[in-house]
């Protein structure tokens, strides 16, 4: 089934090329709700009890180089698979009802994309991540490239020239890690299991472990290496921008859990605060960047990369409360910004800019777009009730068991998330109406997408411990090296 | 007294004879009939090379010496015999409607199937002599081959330079080989090894320098830095048929020999010419990705990147004793069928537009070619590395192997140079895909011809609109097709790899 999941999209992708021009959308949109169905299959039939893998495929690939093919999901992965199938529907049909130039080859890239992101949640290769990895850089290349807005094939370029020299880094880095490791034991073997039954020793974890986190830091986008971030931010169109900030940028911090924590566990301990001071960074300087920027896109962009800031610091607590939380953080973080962006992309419709000085005054008769905006920008904000605030909460908790410090400084992030958040809501829905701004309320169709993105977040509010007891088991395994390691 | 005949094995030799005896008839062929030639003789063309194709695949497996030793037919040979006869096969229906052929196809033709014939006996060489004598069949019908274009004065100075620097390659190597001659006293490849260790001459200045001028001259023929200056210059100025084969065959042809003399006959001076080797495949890089970045003619751009995939493909040679013989192998294939793919889009858009070989001939392709626009995206993806095409594969089994046979560094270099890479390869993307199609203006004319003579440029017509011929396009989406494929499933191709590095008897 896991397999039928990750090859379906690019599948669908193909068969776009096929059916006859009225029927891609139709095609594509029934592919991507079709792999949403088989992702809450994956998600119903989940063993709570366990921490191993679920649905485990394993088969020769490239024999000769020790790569295997290797796949399955367990409590941390599970939920992002879900929340992947869940935003590529949303997307997939958000761009059906704009119906983009060359629809063909825009779904076909789109399906793509979906399979690379799904490949590296369930690849438990090392290599075979590292490919998937790569591999969903290239649809977004074409698709921003495409169909973007204004300059963006310079964006598009300075996007994947960073994030592929972080990955390229990353492949020298896996390589290097599989032949010291069968220098050890005599057999090549790419496999993650296998590499962390063999760990490696202190010295050379040290190196590969910086050329990992090079690959996932920039992928975030952490303080630093977020370079790439505002073009192409501001380049990209809306569906896209959707799923990369909501999917994509989660890869990153998935990475640190599945290959770091447990492949380097002496390594992450050493340098444990180097990231969280990182983390700490990006907090601050996102919530600060996210205050002051005057694009709806950017300050999304920016807070989202503190949002991420956030999610590495619970990682690199290295208790299993902030793990617990990051793992919650991504799901709900993913689920609150891909409607934002597409209620931005609404918004832009109406105003025909993406200024926020120029906007205001929306709400005044789309009653229901303000409601739907209003939830997502408390959460957010991560309101206590919502089920960001849950994880936040677990993050910080986890944080303050570990370096008290480190969470103090936190803390700021919080007050300042709720500033940029409700500017957001202010400036684009009250105030007065701009001239030559329009206040139409939600169509039926785009208020379909957005208000089931908006019930998961509030279903998920109700009772976050749909993922939090689903994670626990494995994020503890995960943490396993480090807690041994502080006691 | 009785005459002890020779034992020839016809067998061992059969594709050879096949090559000559065909590159005999399609000459004679030549010469009737000019209405139909140009069918007749490509038809012919493909048989010989379909029928060469197929008695090497009859012999795979064979693994024997051929004519006292002079040639060894073993796998290795037998595979890059493959590339380059596919990619001579490749080359055929690209030269049908060539402007350059001018009714000359059977020339042409005959001369190509004289190079392959060079290029596989070149691949089987085991013996100095062969080897600088297959050196020159190959060669010489490619210097020709350059300058068939006699109204283009790119086209002349191009064959001319190839004569040249080819010369001073071939010259070079000469030089070279007689050197490690004095020092071993054998011509043939396992002798020479043995007298080298038996009088103790690893080390000796004489056989230093013998290997020194050997390097030179193989890489002045497989174009790696620093003697590639000829490289851009001859791509962009031959035919862009003949570029296409040349950049694919020849290399493979040169890479197999280097393997033999250096892992063969040279293998008791092996810590002395690693290092050396080493630093020509990083200069290779550096220089290729660097010298690709600015160029808006594909073909120099392509040439460029030739020279760096190169530098990536001795990596393999570097290490060749630790299992990289199989990665080179493999590479090579992967780079033959990428390569390919981008040769057979730009011949076709050469035609088609007036911008000639610039970047502006593919912009805007994506909306209006796809057919054409998809192969050549797959292979500049293959060319970067990126993952899903044979491309990344190769460059996986090449890291590997350096990391494996200690030289951790090579294996950071090709990740440097791939990064280089990045920038020019996706710009030829960016122009397919997110340009709108160029428009020549007014008053801009094609690109100048016959070097300014009045009377030639009467002849000049306008290239024909809209070449939909499939005859190209169909080869050119399967091999785009296969780089996809092997690089999903690359099981078949590592296999036939590994079988190939292993006839050498390397591996331990």
């Amino acid at each position: 089934m896991i397999q039928v999941l990750l090859w379906a999209p690019v599948v669908v992708g193909l068969v776009c090329f096929v059916v006859p021009r009225q029927g891609i959308r139709a095609v594509s949109v029934a592919g991507a709700l079709g792999v949403l169905v088989l992702g809450i299959v994956l998600v119903a039939g989940f063993d709570t009890d366990t921490a191993g893998l679920q649905h485990p495929v394993d088969e020769e690939w490239i024999p000769d180089l020790g790569v295997r093919y290797q796949l399955g999901v367990d409590g941390i992965s599970v939920f992002l698979v879900l929340l992947t199938t869940l935003l590529w529907s949303a997307a997939t049909l958000y761009s059906a009802f704009r119906p983009p130039e060359r629809p063909r080859s825009y779904f076909f890239m789109l399906g793509l994309a979906e399979t690379g992101v799904l490949g590296a949640f369930v690849a438990q290769d090392l290599l075979l991540f590292v490919l998937f990895f790569d591999l969903m850089l290239i649809p977004f290349y074409f698709l921003v490239g495409q169909w973007g807005g204004r300059d963006r094939v310079a964006a598009t370029l300075k996007m994947v020239v960073y994030t592929l020299v972080g990955s390229l880094l990353m492949l020298v880095a896996a390589i290097a890690t599989a032949i010291l490791v069968s220098e050890q034991t005599g057999e090549l073997s790419f496999s993650l299991s296998y590499l962390q039954a063999n760990v490696l020793s202190e010295g050379s974890q040290y190196w590969i472990f910086w050329f990992f986190a090079a690959a996932f830091l920039v992928k975030m986008p952490a303080f630093l290496v977020h370079g790439w971030m505002p073009d192409a931010y501001r380049a990209m169109p809306i569906p896209v921008i959707a799923v990369f900030s909501g999917v994509l940028a989660k890869v990153g911090a998935y990475g640190f859990l599945r290959v770091v924590l447990p492949t380097f566990p002496d390594a992450t301990t050493e340098f444990q605060e180097v990231v969280m001071v990182i983390a700490l960074a990006s907090i601050v300087y996102g919530s600060v960047m996210a205050f002051t920027q005057t694009n709806v896109r950017l300050v999304a962009g920016f807070s989202s990369l503190a949002q991420l800031g956030f999610i590495t610091l619970g990682i690199f607590a290295l208790r299993p409360d902030g793990a617990d939380g990051a793992v919650l953080q991504m799901v709900n973080h993913g689920l609150v910004v891909a409607p934002t962006f597409l209620i931005i992309g609404l918004l832009a419709e109406r105003s025909g800019t993406e200024d926020l000085r120029e906007m205001g005054g929306m709400a005044m008769r789309a009653p229901v777009l303000a409601a739907l905006f209003l939830i997502v920008t408390l959460a957010t904000l991560a309101m206590p009730g919502s089920s960001n605030f849950i994880g936040e909460f677990f993050i910080l908790i986890g944080t303050f068991q570990s370096k008290l410090v480190y969470a103090v400084i936190a803390l700021i992030g919080t007050p300042l998330a709720a500033f940029y958040a409700i500017r957001l809501y202010q400036r684009t829905m009250h105030n007065r109406l701009p001239d030559g701004v329009e206040s139409r309320e939600i169509s039926l169709r785009d208020g379909l997408v957005l208000g089931s993105l908006v019930a998961c977040i509030v279903a998920l509010a109700l009772y976050p411990g749909l993922i939090l007891e689903r994670g626990e088991a494995s994020v503890e395994e995960v943490l396993q090296p480090e807690v041994v390691a502080n006691e | 007294m009785s005459f002890q005949a020779p034992d020839i094995d016809y067998a061992g030799l059969s594709p050879v004879i096949a090559l000559t005896a065909g590159l005999c008839v399609v000459l004679l062929a030549g010469l009737v009939g000019r209405e139909r030639q140009r069918w007749v003789v490509s038809g012919l063309a493909i048989v010989v090379l379909a029928t060469a194709a197929g008695l090497l695949i009859w012999q795979w497996g064979a693994n024997k010496d051929l004519v006292e030793g002079a040639l060894r037919l073993d796998d290795l040979a037998i595979a890059i015999s493959l590339m380059v006869v596919t990619a001579a096969a490749f080359a055929v229906p690209l030269l049908l409607r060539e402007p350059a052929a001018e009714e000359r196809h059977g020339d042409i033709l005959a001369l190509l199937l004289c190079s392959t014939l060079g290029m596989v006996l070149l691949a089987q060489a085991q013996n100095l002599i062969s080897l600088f004598v297959s050196l020159e069949l190959l060669s010489v019908p490619l210097y020709v081959m350059c300058g068939a274009a006699l109204r283009r004065a790119s086209s002349l100075e191009s064959g001319l330079k190839y004569l040249i620097v080819g010369s001073v390659g071939s010259a070079t190597l000469l030089y070279g080989l007689a050197f490690i001659y004095g020092a071993s006293g054998s011509t043939d490849f396992a002798a020479i090894a043995r007298g080298i260790a038996d009088r103790g001459l690893a080390e000796d200045p004489l056989v230093l320098i013998g290997i020194a001028l050997a390097v030179t001259g193989l890489a002045f023929k497989v174009s790696l830095a620093p003697f590639h200056q000829w490289t851009p210059d001859v791509y962009e100025g031959a035919p862009t048929p003949v570029t296409a084969f040349m950049s694919v065959a020849t290399k493979a042809a040169a890479f197999c020999v280097f393997v033999r003399l250096f892992e063969v006959a040279l293998e008791p001076s092996v810590d002395t010419w690693q290092p050396a080797l080493a630093a020509v495949a990083v200069v290779s890089m550096l220089i290729g990705n660097i010298g690709a970045l600015g160029q808006d003619s594909l073909k120099r751009l392509l040439g460029y990147s030739g020279v760096a995939q190169g530098g990536y493909i001795a990596v393999g040679l570097v290490v060749a004793i630790q299992n990289g013989l199989e990665s080179l192998v493999f590479y090579l294939a992967a780079y033959t069928l990428m390569n390919l793919a981008a040769f057979a889009v730009i011949t076709i858009r050469e035609r088609d537009t007036p911008f000639g070989d610039d970047i502006r001939a593919v912009e805007g392709l994506g909306g209006e070619r796809p057919e054409l626009a998809w192969p050549l995206t797959i292979s500049m993806l293959a060319l970067a590395g990126l993952p899903g095409t044979t491309g990344f594969i190769g460059k996986l089994f090449l890291i590997e192997a350096a990391v494996e046979g200690d030289y951790t560094w090579l294996g950071v270099a090709i990740v440097v140079g791939t990064m280089i890479s990045l920038a020019y390869y996706l710009r030829v993307l960016a122009a397919v895909w997110m340009r709108p199609a160029a428009t020549p203006v007014a008053g801009e004319k094609a690109p100048a011809i016959a070097g300014g003579a009045p009377e030639a440029d009467v002849v000049a017509v306008t290239p024909p609109r809209g070449t939909r011929c499939m005859l190209i396009i169909v080869p050119t989406i399967v091999v785009a097709a296969a780089t996809v494929v092997f690089g999903i499933y690359p099981d078949p191709l590592v296999d036939w790899a590994s079988e190939a590095g292993e006839s050498l008897g390397l591996v331990l």
